[in-house]
């Protein structure tokens, strides 16, 4: 948080520069958990988790609009788990704008990728695992991009200062193993460890109906590997480790008529592994069923990893389905279901996902999770007992 | 043989001319309705770059509205279709959502969705040009800019909407994924803009009216609506766009439009 100081005080001072363009926008939101099962391990809380968050979104630009700024903070607070409560700066950024090259500096988000059920490229922001289970919510990264577009594609650079820790649910928590991660205890193996600069490259292009990203990246994992450790007090926990790595992705999608076919693939090197995998799939979406406003998409996606080891990975070969209904009306009517078979395990889980709009501010969503595993070996073995129904409202401003 | 030559030069040389004649004046509905369109589609060329703020109010069936407010900026492209980010404001939840098309005469356009929440950028297949735009009674292929390849034509005669000289012109897409079998077109022929557009669905019945108000023209050339009326004859539902603060010649460029401009657009 110190380093952020600087930044913070270099962003306050601008309002008063470009006072004219300032917007405020942002989100409030309020949501109940279900679980369906008892808990798995001591310490979880019970069937009941109620929750809201705050995400106000300050934005100016100066009058030429070639230097842009945003703050985003963001707070959650959660009645049960105390490590779900906690607040990030999502943003605070400045994005100055040249003839064809931008400098985007400070804390931000970056998303790479094409595939729906696993973000198997996406490297430069940590994870917010207390947010999701799905890994869509990210902590700001603090960073310097510089972005180049040239007639062959797009390429950014990145500097990437200071690390951010994944998050990981308290001993209270839902959707953790039977070990409670305990962050304190972070170790990493690089001298510099959260001090350490990383560095990435990425280029991207557009070639008639072919998307492609290639990118290497040189730091700190975003991945900690889980070593139980035991505490003066004989109590064992985990601790994460935060190895280095070279990574190298690729992301590519292919735009066909009404099909969307996909393509993740990483090299990721380390001391301890050297590995490959892979996500791959398509979307093919039906348009106005039945001559109706109504589109139905069907999806379907893959995801291999070379180690091959379920207690590595959630995601070593398995097999995804899934299909996303758009009503198209007024009201943004959406539903989105999706189910993951782990081939090896035979683990299962199925997530839905409804959501719309309420006026012209409200949205609210109801989402499912169920999860089956008898494998003792499966990370998702964890969860099984985690079964929930999530209903919450946002009101937007 | 010497003498002859000329009388016979001058009768096939009329010939010739009757024929050409001929063929002037029996011009098919087809090749009217295609020189009608050319002319419309050259009394708009050379407007360059297009910057305006579009608001659209959905009204259903029991007369409750909602409203959606969209920031345009669009580039005339030579020899091919139009570049252009929309930037959506209203409602709030879709709040910093934005659209990069570039349109092409034949062939589908190339579309990218820009998605804040997720920092996404997501290209999309355009196939979906049917599909209703954010939930209103215009279909994405309502808003993209009008090529002459993207339809055959059939003239039809000459009517008087809104108290205008109007030709009327058949319009029949050559896209199969469009939702449409025909639009009929009136184009008023003094200035060659539209006056009013009937939409027949799959199934040859009328769908949808769109309805053309307030004129104004810019540089000296270019006319625009500043209201435009879509009505949906099965559904009951309608789509009020509200068009202002139209501004031509900003001095946006091709760099102007690109996956980088798609994340920062505001």
């Amino acid at each position: 948080m110190r380093r952020l100081l600087p930044l913070l005080s270099l962003v306050l001072a601008l309002p008063a520069v470009a006072e004219s363009n300032l917007s405020i926008s942002g989100k409030v939101g309020l949501e109940a958990r279900y679980f369906l099962q008892d808990p798995s391990f001591p310490g979880q809380h019970g069937s009941t988790a109620l929750s809201g968050i705050i995400e106000p979104e300050f934005q100016w630009s100066d009058e030429s609009q070639n230097n842009l700024f945003s703050f985003v903070p963001f707070l959650r607070l959660d009645q049960r788990d105390s490590e779900r409560t906690h607040a990030d700066i999502r943003e605070l950024s400045w994005i100055h704008v040249g003839d064809d090259w931008e400098l985007r500096t400070g804390i931000r988000t970056v998303f790479w990728g094409v595939t729906e059920f696993q973000h198997l490229v996406d490297i430069i922001n940590q994870t917010d695992a207390v947010e999701a289970i799905d890994a869509e919510e990210k902590l700001g990264q603090p960073m310097v991009n510089l972005s180049l577009v040239k007639d062959w594609g797009i390429i950014d650079l990145f500097v990437l200062p200071g690390f951010r820790e994944r998050t990981f649910p308290g001993v209270d928590g839902r959707f953790r193993g039977g070990l409670v991660v305990d962050t304190d205890l972070a170790e990493y193996e690089s001298a510099a460890e959260e001090k350490h600069v990383d560095l990435a490259l990425r280029w991207s292009h557009t070639f008639d109906v072919y998307d492609i990203g290639l990118y290497w990246f040189r730091g700190t994992s975003r991945d900690p590997q889980l070593r139980p450790v035991t505490r003066s007090s004989g109590e064992t926990v985990l601790s994460p480790f935060y190895p280095q790595i070279t990574q190298y992705g690729l992301d590519l999608q292919a735009t066909i008529e009404s099909w969307l076919w996909k393509l993740e693939a990483i090299r990721r090197d380390s001391k301890s592994e050297e590995y490959w995998a892979a996500q791959a799939g398509f979307e093919y979406t039906l348009v106005g069923v039945s001559d109706s406003a109504v589109d139905l998409g069907l999806l379907m996606e893959y995801g291999w990893d070379e180690r091959d080891d379920p207690g590595l990975t959630t995601f070593q070969n398995d097999l995804f389905v899934g299909t996303r209904i758009t009503l198209n009306d007024a009201a943004s009517t959406e539903f989105l279901a999706g189910a993951g078979y782990d081939l090896d395990t035979q683990s299962k889980s199925f997530l839905v996902e409804a959501s719309r709009r309420f006026g012209d501010n409200w949205k609210v969503s109801l989402d499912a999770g169920i999860f089956s595993s008898d494998d003792p070996t499966d990370v998702a073995h964890s969860i099984r007992n985690d079964d929930y129904v999530k209903l919450q409202a946002e009101y937007f401003f | 043989m010497y003498a002859m030559k000329p009388t016979l030069h001058r009768a096939l040389l009329g010939i010739a001319l009757l024929t050409l004649g001929t063929t002037g004046f029996a011009e098919t509905a087809e090749e009217r309705g295609l020189t009608i369109s050319k002319e419309t589609k050259a009394s708009d060329l050379g407007w360059g770059d297009m910057q305006a703020d579009m608001k659209m109010i959905l009204r259903n069936r029991q007369g409750q509205e909602s409203v959606r407010e969209i920031r345009l900026r669009s580039l005339e492209m030579e020899n091919d279709g139009d570049k252009s980010l929309s930037i959506f404001d209203h409602p709030r939840d879709v709040k910093g959502t934005a659209f990069l098309s570039f349109s092409h005469p034949i062939g589908a356009d190339d579309q990218w969705l820009y998605l804040p929440a997720l920092k996404r950028v997501k290209r999309i297949a355009s196939r979906n040009k049917s599909g209703p735009f954010m939930g209103s009674e215009f279909a994405y292929e309502d808003l993209t800019s009008f090529e002459i390849e993207k339809y055959n034509y059939k003239y039809m005669g000459d009517e008087t909407v809104n108290g205008r000289d109007c030709f009327r012109v058949e319009q029949y897409p050559v896209d199969k994924y469009s939702g449409y079998t025909r639009r009929i077109v009136w184009t008023d022929k003094e200035t060659y803009r539209p006056e009013k557009v009937e939409f027949y669905d799959r199934k040859n019945s009328l769908l949808k009216t769109l309805t053309y108000k307030d004129y104004k023209q810019y540089l000296d050339k270019h006319w625009r609506a500043d209201e435009m009326n879509m009505e949906n004859h099965q559904t009951g539902k309608s789509t009020r766009l509200l068009w202002n603060n139209y501004r031509f010649a900003t001095g946006l460029s091709e760099k102007d439009f690109n996956k980088n401009t798609l994340k920062r657009a505001r």
